[in-house]
Formats: structure tokens, sequence, C-alpha cells
């Protein structure tokens, strides 16, 4: 037993977790699927006094699709998200990314709200909703607000969330006829962090009309690489625009080095992705 | 708010009614207070997967869920799965194709790959080399682990089991 001490509740509806928000701020921690949580605790990175357990709180879990958009709750496991047939329909590159969000036994377990919430600048999940220009349905003690990827993510970890909110959904448009997707990490093992990854969506059959590139592991959030979407734009994606693409990604990325590789090297991945992901897109 | 958690749920089919301190996690109170010992701590922090329990028929990390967690679910670690003959299959091939030397990856490696011939029973040797991706093994380099899963699942095929 490695944890710190601290207390538990099992919340049994939206309601309680916001009054226990209320009343214990920063020292109350939400415990969602766990997966990136536990690990901090056991290594005693975090020490909240309070986790509240959303697992047992219903109505936050399930995939849901409307004529134009698909709702995926926020306690909805990876492993769910995973396997579903509306997700692989109508939205594949989270169907082609899941499989490299940790492991299996991890998948069972963690959810997409927890890993959008958390924010790790390395994980896939924040980069393909970013890519997906999806809306995040953050739940407060006033009601429920919109916000859309693009405002969402602000730093290491640091979320447009307020304090007394909860994230309770993420709302997807379905991918188009016209749209291409194209996803690719690279990692030391299959299933760990990416030490740099892609999520691209791109639209136009010919000539790009509009692209999301968005790059992980390289900053303290995933990137929007704008500078780079604009070198595509209205262009046939060959050779030359990938050139363009990887010239404008000098000025999109200010790349931060970690353990696993220094700028320089990230920087050169980045550009080996950004050839690989633009040459193979895959037609939704 | 309490710092310990009444919980119920059944273990390797036996049903257990204890009182655990919240920040217990459910590997050491499998270990600690149920003697499970099947169930390996290695890493601690999620990376290692020697502490792969079932949870409700699927894997998960023992490290990564809390005790209080496992309230009203049904666990199964190594020692209830070995003993129901599930595994029979996989526990001889480990043997046959040595994809075992010290021990310590395998009861988890076990439950990781019965998860995968159950679900995945078209398998091939990169599908398994992804699936046991979240297991270490310091001993074999995993060549005799796929392939020991390989021939559990051609064999599965062939008996029309999966």
């Amino acid at each position: 037993m490695k944890a710190p001490d601290f207390a538990y509740v099992r919340a049994e509806s939206l309601d309680q977790v916001f009054d226990l928000l209320a009343e214990h701020g920063d020292d109350a921690r939400l415990l969602a699927g766990g997966q990136s949580l536990m690990a901090t605790l056991n290594l005693r990175l975090s020490s909240p006094t309070l986790l509240i357990d959303l697992n047992k709180v219903p109505g936050l879990s399930g995939i849901t699709e409307t004529k134009t958009a698909v709702r995926i709750g926020a306690m909805t496991r990876h492993f769910e998200v995973e396997t579903s047939p509306i997700v692989a329909r109508h939205l594949p590159l989270i169907a082609a990314a899941m499989p490299h969000v940790a492991h299996a036994a991890i998948r069972n377990r963690g959810t997409l709200g927890g890993s959008i919430a958390l924010a790790d600048p390395a994980a896939e999940m924040p980069a393909c909703v970013l890519a997906l220009d999806a809306m995040i349905e953050a739940t407060g003690p006033a009601g429920k607000r919109r916000i859309r990827s693009d405002d969402f993510f602000l730093g290491m970890f640091e979320t447009a969330l307020d304090p007394n909110e909860v994230l309770t959904a993420v709302e997807f448009q379905k991918s188009q006829n016209g749209w291409y997707w194209g996803f690719e990490e690279l990692a030391r093992r299959h299933g760990d962090y990416a030490m740099v990854g892609l999520a691209a969506m791109i639209k136009g059959e010919e000539i790009c009309e509009k692209a999301r590139l968005v790059f992980f592991g390289v900053e303290d959030r995933p990137v929007l690489a704008r500078a780079a979407a604009d070198a595509l734009d209205g262009r046939r994606i060959d050779a030359e625009a990938i050139g363009a693409v990887k010239t404008a990604l000098a000025s999109d990325l200010d790349l931060h080095g970690d353990l696993q590789a220094d700028p320089a090297t990230k920087r050169h991945l980045a550009n080996v992705l950004a050839e690989r992901v633009l040459s193979a897109l895959v037609a939704v | 708010m309490e710092k310990h958690v009444p919980i119920s749920l059944t273990v390797n089919g036996e049903p257990v009614e204890e009182r655990v301190p919240a920040r217990l996690n459910l590997v050491d109170f499998l270990r600690q207070n149920l003697s499970f010992t099947g169930s390996h701590v290695g890493c601690e922090h999620g990376v290692c997967g020697a502490c792969t329990v079932r949870v409700n028929g699927q894997i998960v990390r023992g490290c990564l869920m809390l005790a209080t967690q496992a309230d009203g679910t049904k666990v199964e670690t190594i020692e209830g799965v070995a003993a129901s003959g599930e595994i029979a299959d996989l526990q001889r091939a480990f043997i046959d194709h040595a994809a075992l030397q010290c021990g310590f990856c395998s009861p988890a490696m076990l439950l990781t790959a019965a998860e995968l011939v159950a679900n995945r029973p078209d398998a091939d040797r990169d599908e398994i080399r992804a699936y046991i991706s979240g297991n270490y093994c310091r001993c074999t380099g995993y060549q005799a682990i796929v392939d020991a899963i390989e021939a559990v699942l051609v064999a599965r095929r062939k008996d029309g089991l999966s």
C-alpha cells in the first residue's frame, strides 16, 4: 500500500459531486478510470485528502448517435469506444488511435472523459478530440456548457474546466464523405506514451480544402499545426506540399524535450510522421 | 467521509465481505487480505502488468484500481482461472514452449493471453505482440511466449473451440 491516506466517497449523483467539490476544493480529486490518477497516488506525486469516485454516478457512460453527431459519455471505457460499431463507422480516426492507448488491461478500465480532463500532452485522445474539432460538455452546479476543443487544452494537465465542473461528455460531428484521416505515433513500446504522434483530418478530394493536423508529445498540450494547415490549403497533397508542411512545422512546433528525446530528435520525428500520415491518408 | 469502506464481492467464486482502507489497491487486497499471491506486484504504477487480474470478466491492472472499487464485482485471480481448467491449454503450451523462466510475469501473461484467445481467435503474431505489450517479461525475450499463445490459437481454431 503506497498511496497516501485519503478519504473516499462513491458518489451517486452529480449534485453530490458538486457539493463535495464546493466543500473540499483542491483537496479533492475526481476518480474516473483511475489509470493515471492511481499511478500518481502510488508514486505519491499527488496527495488529495478526498477521492470522489464517479464510477457509480448514473448517466455518464455510453455512446449515442444522432443524424450528424456522436456523443460519448465521459465514463465510457476505452474498450467500449475501441469496439463500438458507431465509432468505427463515424469516427474512424478514434477507432484507429484507440489501440495505441496504453494496453488492453488499461483500456478495459480507462475512460475517454478521464483522458480528456487529465490533458496529458502525450496522450492520444486529447489530440484526436482536437483533430476532430469536438465539443466538450462540462457540467457544473449551474448547468451544462460546451467548450470547443480549440479552447479546451490550456497547458500541461491544464484545461478550461472550472474547479467546480465535471467533464460529462464529448460530442463529435460525424466524419463525412470527402474527409480523410491519418494517425501515427512513435513509441518505444507499443502502448507507451508517444515520443511524437500525429492525428490528422483533411478535407478535399483532389486538393486540400481544410486540414487539422494535431501533434502530441511535442509541447505542453496537443498542438494544432496552423501554419502546416495553411501550407496545404488549396494544394494537391504531393511531395512538394509535404515539403511545405515540414517547413511550416518549424514555426508551428515549439518543441519540448523530455526523458525520451531532445527537441531536435522530436523535430525530426514530427517530420517523419507528417510524411507518413500525409502519404497514406484514408478516406472516411 | 470514511477512510475505511465496507466491500462485498466475489473472489474466485467465493463471497467476500471486508472493511478495507480506502487507499488499499486491489492487488494488495487480494494478496495480503485473501492470500491470493499469484497476482504479483511489480512496478505498482501500471507499467509492468504483473498485477493483472480479472474484474467482471475483463483483465485490469490490480495496482490501478482500489479494492473499494471492486465492491459488487466478480474478481478472478490466476488461482481461480487456473483451477477452473479454462486455461489448461495455455499453461501446457507455456511449458512446452519454455515461455517462462523465473515465472514472475507468468500469471499475468496467462490472464492476458486468455483474454486474447477468447476475444480474438483469429489473431496473428503481430496482434499477439500488441495484446501482450502491456506485460513485461524480463527473461524470455517474448518470442517463446508469442509461440505458445500462437500454438493455442492454432489448436483451438483446429478444434473449433474459438
